[in-house]
């Protein structure tokens, strides 16, 4: 083999690498790409942050029916669920549910609910005003408490939507949260 | 020049030399083959009959898993990296491939990472038992401990398919005889460019999310927890941007045999080679936008599954193209029905098979009774054996006289092939309708009513094994006392390593390179 071939491979070969590391980070890449494409377009139904409630027309001719769902996952002792199961509500009106959570452990215990609507594009367009899936909540050994959820449902959701369903699921995540804490002292 | 080799082992440790690693990388997919052949027999003795008979749960769902993992990364892709090692230089008239070392190198961990993989059957916990894509959090929060020796071994079979994509781009950028133009390139060539393009595409891809597996599962990451913030489904985006692709890794150089096959017994030039090549090129390309097809259950919304359903559906397209131009290069030829065309023309309609449903299940609504279902089984069982297998296959006995020197024995040959083709669908085509009927895929266990289904499937399983042993006496028996080969085996043959090179092919050729016109 030639010096000159050797060079030209040697050029080549660089950007096939160059293509490969690129193509791992990608891979990382992907997460937080996915994230904001899913932000903008609201579609992985993740719900946003804390919306305001202010001059709101209520939309009296529609009606939408709203479920809520919840779970509690591995590892997790608490009883967690909602007073209501379903409501039947007028976009534009501002609800209230309340959602209890029991720890009936002997321990103190961090827990932290995400929030996913289905079907994914009402995602946008239902807006909580409060919820305990804003913070993590901490509860006592045997402590119980009521959590209000306020929400209403944008005037523009499509039409064909009349049925969303809300669910939560409950982690634990004392571990985490004290992982965290030892990290930063 | 001459002959010269070195002898004994370390003649195979040490080689640089591109027909012994490619003599290696296609023995060793042959013995990956039967091993996960094996697992095969054990899910198919399972499912013979409804009820739980020979293996427990767990354990059949460490054999779907391996099988799965097994066939994809340790027999079909090794195979075709074999045939690349074996066929490109000579095709295009380069005395090696450009990097020999690392062709070493990239062969010799493979042998490494299955033993990784398969050893992790032997311990506490299991091997990986969470399905052949590994979905989170099956494997990340709820995978044995064996899963880490899963992922390490796929990071070694990673970097060695890396190091075989580099080696095959530079070699066909650089390495090409004077006058070999890119479109005059053999069509097996091309389509093993593209893929090496894909596979350096995708596999870092691959190597990434094993990686973010690790961290999630030992260094507290949450990319795929969602108690921390990150997202399970995000899993299914990112592994099937990279497995859509890798199916077609699998197929594109098998497509690139039957093209050099079906000519040659057709004793036609092969029909519409520029169109070949784009249709190819626009597979690869499409390949990278129907990811989600995969995970149409996820609850996406209706702009998503239209986007990736429409998307799937084009791919029928470029296809449509090579399945065309394979049946018109037939077409008015003089045929002749030698044990590598019957494969050939086996593979052009089983595949065909395979694609048809796949456009079913491209159908975003009716993929929401299908999905996950044996009619799954059925339609990539029909790409996979009757497509890759059937394509290497083709390939060893198309080539075998110009790699041993020696013709195998036609009438074997022959019985090899009708038995798999009666054996191979018999195995798949009831799958059709055990799945269409809503039978699960990876169930140890099923109602009643898909009995017979799949009856039959186990008994053609079976005899699909046993006639691969039968394929494996052939080949053994030729190299063996087959009768001396031709120089050109097949009189309709084209392409440099049939004009310019003897049979067997020399230890070194092409040490000048030859003059294409």
């Amino acid at each position: 083999m030639n010096e000159q071939m050797q060079q030209q491979n040697k050029k080549l070969i660089l950007r096939l690498m160059a293509i490969i590391g690129g193509m791992f980070l990608f891979a990382f890449a992907l997460i937080p790409l996915y994230n904001v494409f899913c932000d903008i377009t609201g579609i992985n139904g993740k719900t946003r942050g804390q919306a305001l409630y202010q001059n709101v027309e209520i939309d009296k001719k529609r009606v939408v029916t709203i479920e809520f769902l919840t779970n509690i996952n591995r590892g997790m002792p608490w009883a967690f669920g909602s007073k209501v199961k379903s409501m039947e509500v007028h976009p534009g009106e501002l609800n209230e549910v309340i959602f209890y959570a029991k720890n009936p452990s002997k321990s103190e215990i961090i827990g932290q609910s995400v929030p996913s609507v289905s079907p994914g594009e009402a995602a946008l367009y239902l807006n909580k005003t409060e919820c305990f899936c804003f913070d993590q909540q901490k509860l006592m050994a045997g402590e119980e408490v009521e959590m209000p959820m306020k929400f209403y449902i944008d005037t523009d959701l499509p039409e064909d939507i009349t049925r969303l369903t809300l669910s939560y699921q409950l982690f634990n995540v004392t571990d985490a949260v004290n992982a965290a804490k030892g990290a930063t002292k | 020049m001459g002959d010269h080799h070195p002898t004994g082992f370390t003649r195979w440790l040490y080689t640089t030399n591109h027909k012994d690693i490619g003599s290696m990388y296609l023995w060793f997919s042959f013995v990956m083959f039967l091993i996960g052949g094996a697992m095969a027999m054990v899910i198919r003795a399972e499912l013979y009959q409804p009820g739980l008979q020979f293996v427990e749960p767990n354990f059949f769902n460490q054999m779907t898993t391996m099988h799965g993992l097994i066939m994809v990364f340790g027999a079909v892709m090794p195979s075709m990296v074999g045939l690349a090692n074996w066929l490109i230089p000579m095709m295009i008239g380069a005395p090696d491939m450009a990097l020999p070392r690392m062709n070493n190198w990239s062969f010799w961990i493979l042998p490494f990472a299955f033993f990784l993989l398969l050893s992790s059957l032997f311990m506490e916990g299991g091997a990986p038992n969470f399905g052949w894509t590994f979905y989170a959090p099956l494997s990340t929060t709820f995978g044995p401990p064996s899963t880490d020796f899963f992922i390490l071994g796929v990071h070694m079979m990673g970097i060695s398919s890396i190091m075989g994509a580099i080696n095959v781009i530079v070699t066909v950028f650089n390495m090409r005889a004077p006058g070999m133009t890119l479109m005059k390139m053999p069509l097996f060539v091309w389509t093993w460019l593209i893929t090496a393009f894909l596979l350096i595409m995708v596999m870092p891809v691959l190597a990434g999310t094993v990686t973010m597996m690790l961290t999630d599962r030992h260094f507290g990451t949450a990319f795929f927890d969602a108690a921390g913030g990150g997202d399970p489904v995000m899993f299914q985006h990112i592994f099937w941007f990279f497995g859509h692709p890798e199916v077609y890794i699998m197929i594109l150089p098998a497509f690139g045999v039957v093209s050099e096959i079906i000519p040659t017994f057709s004793r036609k030039k092969l029909f519409g080679y520029s169109s070949m090549v784009y249709a190819t090129a626009s597979i690869a390309l499409l390949s990278f936008i129907v990811w989600a097809h995969h995970m149409f259950a996820v609850g996406m919304p209706v702009a998503g599954e239209l986007f990736f359903m429409i998307a799937t559906m084009l791919i029928a397209v470029p296809t449509g193209v090579k399945v065309f131009n394979w049946v018109a290069t037939m077409w008015q030829g003089s045929l002749t029905f030698e044990t590598p065309m019957l494969f050939s023309i086996a593979f052009v309609i089983l595949f065909t098979i395979g694609g048809f449903s796949g456009v079913m299940l491209a159908m975003a609504p009716v993929d929401f009774q299908y999905h996950d279902t044996y009619f799954v089984v059925a339609h990539f069982h029909y790409v996979l054996f009757p497509g890759a297998i059937f394509g290497t296959t083709a390939a060893v006995y198309y080539w075998l006289p110009k790699w041993a020197g020696k013709m195998y024995n036609e009438t074997a040959g022959k019985i090899h092939f009708w038995l798999s083709m009666i054996f191979v669908n018999l195995t798949f085509f009831p799958m059709h309708f055990s799945g269409l009927a809503g039978m699960p895929r990876r169930i140890p266990d099923y109602n009643m009513m898909f009995a017979d289904f799949n009856m039959w499937a186990s008994i053609g399983a079976f005899g699909l094994g046993l006639t691969q042993i039968y394929f494996l006496v052939i080949v053994l028996l030729t190299l063996k006392n087959g009768k001396k080969a031709e120089d050109k085996q097949w009189e309709g043959a084209s392409g440099l390593e049939w004009d310019a090179l003897p049979s067997p092919a020399p230890y070194h050729t092409f040490s000048t390179p030859p003059k294409v016109d």
